[in-house]
């Protein structure tokens, strides 16, 4: 089954990215297609290569960059809600002159039309949130 | 955006938005709505359901001054322009809250839990909010 998964809340503070990194690290092993994984809301905080948990937590960030580059992963950040928290890439820093960029690995900043064009492509699209 | 669009080859779906949650408080109403102000670009067969404190983001008289945040209630009134006229109701989140259609800054269709349970069971895609 071809699946789009969206991620609606930051890591850490609540569970959604946890049981969405669970659901699609399983699919992928079922042999399930994931089309796209879209981090929306605060979502966009999963994609800070910044984070820096305590040594003997998980690292969320870090764990989705693995999976995308096991699988090919294709973890798209919402431009709008990542420029409003401040997730930033080397173009986003270029076009917004900011002094910094702190996306994670395996990521990528695209529009809205990301998310929709999932829901149209995938047989399923598995909302995490709350 | 219009490669995209190009892309997906006509495929018309269903998408249902769920809101479920008041205009302020959190952002989860606002961004939804950009969703749907984005996703009508892709010309899909798309209805919104406002559930449970979601109802309060079309009620008439929204004043986000005190509070200075964006009072985005004018934007549910141009969702026509966009085509997105179907819009729906919970009549038990209506019940509960003391409100009635007159209430509203945009036309409804109120429906029970369970038309929304069978509207739901039809759509190909719910994104809930």
């Amino acid at each position: 089954m071809k699946l789009g998964i969206q991620i609606n809340e930051g890591p850490y503070q609540h569970q959604a990215s946890d049981t969405a990194y669970l659901f699609t690290k399983a699919a992928l092993e079922k042999g399930h297609e994931i089309f796209r994984v879209f981090f929306y809301h605060d979502g966009v905080n999963n994609g800070t290569r910044l984070t820096t948990p305590p040594q003997d937590d998980r690292n969320i960030v870090a764990r989705w960059s693995e999976l995308a580059e096991k699988y090919n992963l294709d973890l798209v950040i919402c431009v709008a809600a990542a420029q409003r928290r401040g997730i930033v890439d080397p173009d986003e820093k270029k076009r917004h002159g900011k002094d910094a960029d702190n996306i994670a690995p395996g990521f990528r900043i695209s529009g809205l039309g990301q998310l929709i064009e999932a829901g149209i492509q995938c047989d399923r699209l598995v909302v995490f949130g709350d | 955006m219009s490669e995209e669009m190009m892309e997906e080859g006509g495929v018309v779906k269903k998408f249902m938005y769920v809101n479920r949650k008041a205009p302020i408080g959190s952002i989860y109403a606002l961004e939804s709505l950009e969703v749907v102000l984005i996703g009508a670009a892709f010309e899909q067969d798309v209805c919104m359901v406002f559930l449970d404190d979601g109802i309060y983001q079309i009620v008439k008289g929204m004043d986000t001054n005190d509070v200075e945040m964006k009072n985005f209630s004018p934007t549910y009134r141009a969702l026509e322009m966009y085509d997105v006229e179907r819009l729906y109701v919970s009549k038990e989140a209506m019940e509960e809250r003391g409100l009635t259609t007159d209430d509203l800054v945009v036309d409804v269709e109120v429906m029970d839990a369970s038309q929304i349970a069978d509207l739901m069971e039809e759509q190909d895609v719910i994104l809930s909010f």
